[in-house]
């Protein structure tokens, strides 16, 4: 049925880089990776990583576009030339296939974000993808939610993604590039802490049966990469705090010394 | 019971010292105690660290202030940062966050735009600030109705892409800034150089001017560190000079054009803004007197002008603020 070379799931039960169906491809976190951004995230989802960097909020560049009563939220996607390797086609900025995706991560932010604290401005969340081995969008999500809590932005709740292929009848979970070719593949993002879900996007056919069985596992996959978020956030507010309250330490540790 | 000795005050300590005096105990005491803030998290090290979407406590108790919101029966913290609870309401203080502007504040602004009888102006806030030209103090110094011909003459006093520095006034409907000069003390920069560090780095002080005495260059060094984040660092001048004593050009407030400024002056202008990029970047807080102390510190090592060497830079951190970045 395929017609690439690769075998999606082996005998032993294995996909073609060795991991089980529901495993995921090592993550990893990294918070204000951008020197000038009110807040950014680097995020690395297996061999794609994706830096997400936020500005704002602040003046709408054009000030029509400005709305009385809330924030508005724009999204731009670029993708690096080196970014897919030999095998892929190469894509520039305003190409329609990367705006659907900076669509896509407006349409899951814009109810996440609390954007009636800040009206009148405007909130910029540039996506740039480093290397693409698929779940582009999943990986620009998860990085974007850890980009808006390092910026200061109230947001309702984490917001985290994931792809989740079909193969036969074995859902798989986190796609890579080859696997997102040859499979259905839908992807979800979701609240962990409510268990809502704000996307749901497919682009191939189904059967309806199946459906439900891979929804409900990738609300759950959106949970362990929820946890595995908050230790990284955690952790790095704790050295931040511990930083703000250095000077008090100081000020009367000089006291003594003089 | 033993008696309660006042014990010095230590990062881990904070939030103690926001419940009342009498309520202050003895570190052992407070950690065999089940005292009611204990209830918002566990452990002292992450005892009030929450990121978004965490429940705090119930909202039939207490009330929601900034940083969270109500969910069903509960209030939610959505910002990652400090709970800060005074009294029944409960806030969450992000630990990094755009600047938010308060009366009184003292801001560094860049011109954007001439506006009819304003000036906007980019004070690192949500939006552009607004400075009316009946807020600006006039060359010559005479406090007078701001006529016609003083409209016409808007761009000659601030141009687009000048620097000022200015109080915070009032706030508009939407939250926008109103800023104003009316004091000797604000008004255009010039002589120095800009530099932007996270706005909560500088926290309210008495006087956010402070003057570098030489040997930091010929003259001494003046930095401004405003409120939004911006701090400007220029060459020194003496008290008078800026606040309206003697030796001070009224006429000359509005100028565009730099003092002579020695190289000396530049070095040491360049220095200290070196000092403040460094401390920033690792996210410690700023003040006068850290700022001169790391100075004293280049200044004792006889280090080479220009950025610090990471070595000495991990030295520097290590003896003036005591922070040791390997770790």
């Amino acid at each position: 049925m395929s017609s690439s070379r690769i075998e999606i799931l082996n005998d032993g039960g294995l996909r073609h880089d060795a991991r089980r169906p529901y495993e995921l491809r090592s993550t990893s976190f990294q918070l204000n990776t951008h020197p000038t951004a009110e807040g950014s995230s680097t995020v690395t989802q297996g061999l794609t990583t994706v830096q997400v960097s936020i500005f704002g909020p602040r003046e709408p560049r054009q000030r029509s576009q400005a709305s009385h009563d809330k924030a508005i939220i724009s999204v731009e996607v670029g993708v690096v030339p080196w970014a897919q390797g030999g095998g892929g086609v190469k894509r520039v900025r305003g190409d329609k296939r990367l705006q659907e995706i900076g669509a896509s991560i407006r349409q899951t932010f814009e109810p996440v974000i609390m954007t009636h604290l800040y009206p009148r401005s405007e909130i910029t969340i540039n996506v740039q993808v480093l290397s693409a081995d698929g779940g582009i969008l999943p990986t620009s999500i998860n990085a974007t939610t850890l980009a808006l809590i390092s910026s200061g932005i109230s947001i309702l709740d984490y917001t985290t993604s994931i792809s989740i292929g079909l193969y036969l009848k074995q859902p798989l979970l986190d796609l890579s590039h080859v696997e997102e070719q040859d499979l259905p593949n839908l992807v979800i993002a979701s609240l962990p802490n409510s268990g809502k879900i704000t996307l749901a996007q497919m682009e191939t056919r189904l059967h309806v049966d199946r459906f439900e069985e891979m929804l409900s596992l990738g609300v759950e996959a959106c949970q362990v990469l929820k946890t595995e978020m908050e230790d990284v956030v955690k952790s790095q507010t704790e050295k931040i705090v511990e930083r703000m309250g250095v000077r008090s330490v100081v000020s009367s540790g000089m006291a003594v010394d003089e | 019971m033993f008696s309660v000795k006042t014990v010095a005050l230590s990062s881990t300590q904070s939030f103690s010292d926001d419940i009342p005096a009498t309520h202050r105990k003895h570190q052992a005491e407070l950690d065999a105690m089940d005292l009611d803030e204990d209830e918002f998290g566990a452990g002292p090290s992450k005892r009030n660290i929450v990121t978004p979407g965490e429940v705090i406590t119930s909202s039939k108790e207490y009330m929601r202030g900034h940083g969270t919101y109500v969910e069903e029966v509960n209030v939610v913290s959505s910002v990652t940062g400090t709970i800060e609870r005074v009294n029944k309401l409960i806030s969450v203080k992000p630990v990094r966050s755009k600047y938010v502007p308060e009366v009184g504040d003292l801001v560094i602004g860049r011109i954007v735009e001439v506006g009819p009888q304003r000036w906007r102006v980019d004070a690192n806030g949500r939006q552009d600030a607004v400075l009316m030209l009946s807020s600006v103090n006039l060359p010559g110094g005479v406090q007078r109705r701001k006529i016609e011909s003083d409209a016409l003459k808007m761009r000659e006093f601030l141009a687009e892409g000048d620097l000022l520095v200015a109080e915070v006034q009032a706030f508009f409907g939407d939250g926008a800034m109103s800023l104003h000069t009316r004091s000797l003390k604000y008004g255009k920069l010039r002589n120095g150089q800009l530099l932007s560090v996270p706005p909560q780095l500088i926290r309210r002080l008495k006087s956010h001017f402070h003057h570098i005495p030489p040997p930091c260059g010929p003259t001494g060094v003046d930095v401004i560190l405003g409120l939004n984040g911006y701090v400007w660092v220029s060459n020194g001048t003496s008290q008078e000079k800026r606040e309206g004593g003697e030796g001070f050009d009224s006429e000359g407030v509005y100028s565009d054009k730099n003092d002579d400024i020695p190289p000396e002056g530049r070095q040491a202008i360049s220095t200290i803004t070196n000092l403040i990029k460094l401390l920033a970047q690792e996210g410690i807080p700023l003040t006068d007197t850290l700022i001169e102390d790391s100075f004293n510190w280049v200044n004792q090592n006889q280090l080479p002008p220009g950025p610090l060497a990471p070595n000495e830079t991990e030295r520097m951190l290590a003896e003036v603020v005591g922070v040791d970045i390997t770790a």
